[in-house]
């Protein structure tokens, strides 16, 4: 009975969590045109690719890839129940253990989804998407191990409400270092250069969706607008004390993307070892200077 | 197989609904090229700053499970019309096929080298050609702004035809594709030979008939 009271909200962040998402891919693609001096896409051509993707005919590889798909963009929508939207969650929860334990089985249901397909790249990229992980899975929650302690909370919805009062508040200025730790990984975790060798159209064929058609791949494009909905959100709960009204919350979204989209257009890509060498290295000894000088952090 | 092929082309002429998705469709082309031929050195500049291709949408892809669009940039040879022939049959539909330059509309300056398939359109379908060895990037955005039009008046469907006339197209690229064979002797090219590529146009299907001849109106 709860669940049927909660359904219309929950419906309602599912399609929050993708119609902005694909705003804020939009958003990206004109803003790195901009950059290379050209007109580039308009906004809403995210919203264009994925109605096309769904108009077209697609090819399935059996039950596990479709079983798949569906999991990775499932395990990403809970993930976004839990992630505070202008200091509120459907749940309830803003629970940062639940978070990241969410996130993770978007990345194995699309492993396990595209690994079904046969095709030797897909499990290739995936192999180097979860190796990644390591490398940014470490950096991110040490930051956030070092504003649980601060904050005596690990409820996502408690750190934002320390966060309250205007920007002489937020933690991007009480954890500066951890900040930049933090938007490293954020580099890796949404996968843009100079980590995208997980994808890498040239060398691996676009690892994961090498096999994606039509209407899969359209559903690989609506993960990665509610993947980056739900990290962006994330940052700007963590750093940039979450907002009071929804403009303000998605223009600090759109801030947090574009300052990883200008990063992606200079850069070139590493190799997987040199990628995980400079996220525990950099991030990594970042994120655990945070920690040791956080007042209480040890 | 006689009732797949009835089902997809009952709806040949285009319902409201078609239309709209045709909208998506033209606005966001995403190409698969083949780069075979000196075509492929037009591309980059479409592509980045000074021609800007994604400006209508239009965006380069990996494999041709994603691609809407199949680009025959130059010459095609015996041995790479196996490759390109199990690319298209890769893609998802509705896909369509540009051929850039004079090559796979006649064979271009190659048309009496042994190797090579003058005419692209005897084994796929062929949406769009652009003449010209090779064509600049400006002739290459004209032609997909003019295959985006024909793909919003629904008049883009190589890909229908190719279902239709399966047995057709299958003739003319199995006689092709037996040369692919090792021979130890040496033998006469039957596609060099004007009057047999004439013959094979002669029992093509009318539809494929008349879209050659438009296309040659033009």
């Amino acid at each position: 009975m709860r669940f049927l009271n909660m359904l219309p909200q929950l419906l309602g962040v599912s399609f929050l969590a993708m119609g902005l998402g694909l705003l804020l891919m939009g958003l990206g693609r004109q803003f790195t045109a901009r950059l290379q001096r050209r007109v580039g896409p308009p906004f809403y051509q995210a919203y264009l690719d994925v109605l096309k993707c769904f108009s077209k005919t697609s090819i399935t590889h059996g039950f596990v890839m479709d079983l798949g798909t569906i999991m990775s963009l499932a395990g990403l929508i809970a993930t976004a129940y839990y992630v505070p939207f202008v200091q509120w969650t459907p749940t309830g929860s803003g629970s940062l253990v639940i978070i990241l334990y969410l996130m993770t089985i978007g990345y194995l249901g699309m492993a396990m989804g595209v690994s079904a397909s046969g095709n030797p790249q897909a499990p290739l990229g995936i192999a180097r998407a979860l190796a990644l992980m390591f490398g940014y899975k470490v950096p991110l929650v040490m930051v956030i191990l070092a504003m649980i302690v601060v904050t005596g909370s690990s409820d996502l919805l408690a750190i934002a409400n320390a966060q309250q009062g205007g920007p002489s508040n937020w933690f991007l200025l009480k954890f500066p270092i951890g900040f930049v730790a933090v938007e490293i990984a954020f580099q890796a975790m949404i996968g843009e250069r100079p980590y995208d060798m997980m994808i890498a159209p040239a060398e691996i064929a676009s690892g994961p969706m090498v096999e994606l058609s039509g209407k899969y791949l359209g559903l690989a494009f609506l993960l990665h607008s509610v993947q980056l909905y739900v990290e962006t959100a994330l940052i700007v709960n963590l750093f940039l004390g979450g907002a009071a009204n929804p403009a303000t919350f998605f223009g600090k979204q759109v801030l947090v993307y574009l300052t990883s989209m200008a990063v992606n257009a200079v850069m070139a890509r590493y190799r997987i070892e040199q990628g995980i060498a400079h996220l525990w290295k950099w991030a990594g000894s970042l994120a655990f200077i945070q920690l040791l000088t956080t007042k209480g952090g040890f | 197989m006689e009732d797949a092929v009835l089902f997809n082309l009952r709806d040949e002429r285009q319902s409201a609904w078609e239309s709209v998705l045709n909208y998506f469709r033209k606005r966001s082309m995403w190409m698969l090229y083949y780069c075979t031929g000196c075509g492929a050195i037009e591309l980059p500049p479409s592509m980045t700053s000074r021609y800007d291709m994604e400006r209508f949408g239009m965006g380069p892809m990996a494999t041709p499970r994603q691609a809407d669009l199949l680009l025959i940039t130059g010459y095609l040879s015996v041995k790479t019309l196996k490759r390109v022939i199990r690319s298209y049959e890769q893609m998802q539909e509705p896909k369509y096929v540009v051929g850039f330059g004079s090559c796979p509309i006649n064979g271009g300056i190659y048309w009496d080298a042994y190797p090579v398939i003058n005419h692209l359109e005897l084994f796929i379908p062929v949406d769009m050609s652009i003449a010209g060895c090779m064509p600049r990037p400006q002739a290459v955005l004209d032609a997909f702004q003019k295959l985006m039009d024909e793909i919003q008046a629904g008049k883009a469907v190589g890909y229908k035809r190719y279902r239709k006339h399966l047995d057709w197209y299958k003739r003319n690229q199995d006689a092709v594709l037996a040369r692919t064979e090792a021979v130890l002797e040496p033998w006469e090219d039957p596609f060099s030979d004007a009057a047999l590529v004439e013959s094979l146009w002669n029992d093509a299907p009318a539809e494929v008939k008349e879209m050659r001849e438009v296309r040659h109106d033009a």
